[in-house]
């Protein structure tokens, strides 16, 4: 690829995740959403099946799936460059919003109608994440499998009864992940 | 050094936060409140409400917000950096993985098992937040509730569940809710 195109293609890929990092409230699902849309529906960068495979990996990569998935995207459209310019891209807006709002806070909080105000948003957002939650300990009792409800209430108790470090509990889980895996392979071979 | 305190707690956030949504959030409570003290329970509420608010990753949200309070706009950078390094490195690994055998079904796998788990864990940090609503730092007793703001996460539960309303719009209708009573009641 010519210079001059790499470059064009890496300004369009940094103005589509800034934008698209920029406008998507409600986390990484939704992103990926957008991605789709400019990426394969838009720019035809990717195809379809491609970008199926890329989110089911962001997803289940650790850290931010929108950070995971700006990497992914990146890599494919423009390699190394690409990843860093995609990832540029996806964090500068969040970054700009929360400096302006870090440096406002202060005052924010000590203003007593915004502090009554922000009192009740807390209110509403521990409603928002209990809501997620039930959804989706929902979904994993409707798998009816022991191993899924066994780990979810022992790793609940682990840590709400036990405070049992964050991480080692998703070590655990992980471990387990991958002996019921092989368990599994096993018993069907 | 304060710098690469941030940089490597912000580190852990990034490495082992695995599903997205919400599943930073335990692991941020853990290194910032508990582990470190940057914030109180009372300002980790307010970040995740306005991590909520705003578009972007709850941990770069948090990243840039903590790094700032604690070391001003380099800690910023220390710390959202420290956020997605991590990223960098497995995704990326990933992506070459991907491209030779183009199969993401053994990861697929390792994450049905960890699923449960950063369920529940989502789950004990949305009922330490409730907790803070409900009576702050103080101990636990009906003398210290804020009954206005249970009953205001009772009634924005009930609607999420039934009628599926827009969060944003349940946040913001409670704010306002907690305000108008405030105001009414004399706080204000």
């Amino acid at each position: 690829m010519q210079d001059n195109t790499k470059g064009k293609t890496l300004m369009q890929l940094f103005l589509s995740t800034l934008y698209i990092s920029s406008f998507t409230f409600g986390g990484g699902f939704v992103i990926i959403t957008f991605m789709k849309k400019k990426f394969v529906d838009e720019l035809h960068w990717i195809d379809e099946n491609e970008m199926l495979d890329l989110a089911a990996l962001a997803q289940s990569s650790p850290g931010a799936i929108a950070v995971n998935a700006a990497i992914l995207v990146g890599w494919r459209v423009a390699g190394f460059a690409g990843m860093l310019t995609a990832v540029i891209g996806t964090i500068v807006p969040p970054m700009l919003i929360l400096t302006v709002i870090s440096f406002f806070y202060q005052a924010f909080a000590e203003n007593l109608y915004m502090a009554l105000l922000l009192k009740g948003m807390q209110a509403g957002v521990v409603a928002v994440i209990l809501d997620v939650v039930w959804g989706l300990g929902g979904k994993v009792v409707k798998e009816r499998s022991l191993f899924l409800c066994v780990v979810m209430a022992a790793a609940f108790v682990a840590t709400a009864v036990f405070q049992v470090n964050v991480i080692l509990i998703i070590l655990a889980a992980a471990v387990l992940g991958v002996l019921r895996a092989f368990w599994n392979r096993r018993a069907s071979s | 050094m304060i710098y690469l305190k941030l940089f490597f707690s912000f580190l852990k956030i990034g490495m082992f936060s695995v599903g997205g949504g919400y599943a930073a959030m335990p692991l941020i409570q853990s290194e910032v409140v508990s582990g470190h003290g940057w914030l109180s329970m009372g300002e980790f509420t307010d970040l995740i409400t306005i991590a909520e608010m705003t578009p972007g990753p709850i941990a770069v949200n948090s990243a840039t917000f903590v790094g700032i309070r604690i070391a001003g706009v380099p800690g910023a950078f220390a710390a959202t950096f420290g956020c997605i390094f991590p990223s960098c490195i497995i995704v990326s690994l990933l992506a070459f993985i991907y491209r030779k055998y183009k199969n993401v079904s053994v990861l697929q796998n390792i994450l049905a098992g960890l699923r449960p788990a950063v369920v529940a864990l989502i789950a004990g940090a949305g009922i330490s937040l409730l907790r803070a609503v409900a009576v702050g730092e103080a101990p636990l007793q009906p003398a210290n509730m804020n009954w206005v703001g249970l009953g205001l996460f009772a009634a924005a539960l009930f609607i999420l569940r039934k009628w599926k309303w827009n969060p944003i719009l349940v946040m913001l209708l409670c704010g306002i809710a907690n305000l108008g009573i405030g105001v009414l009641t004399g706080k204000g």
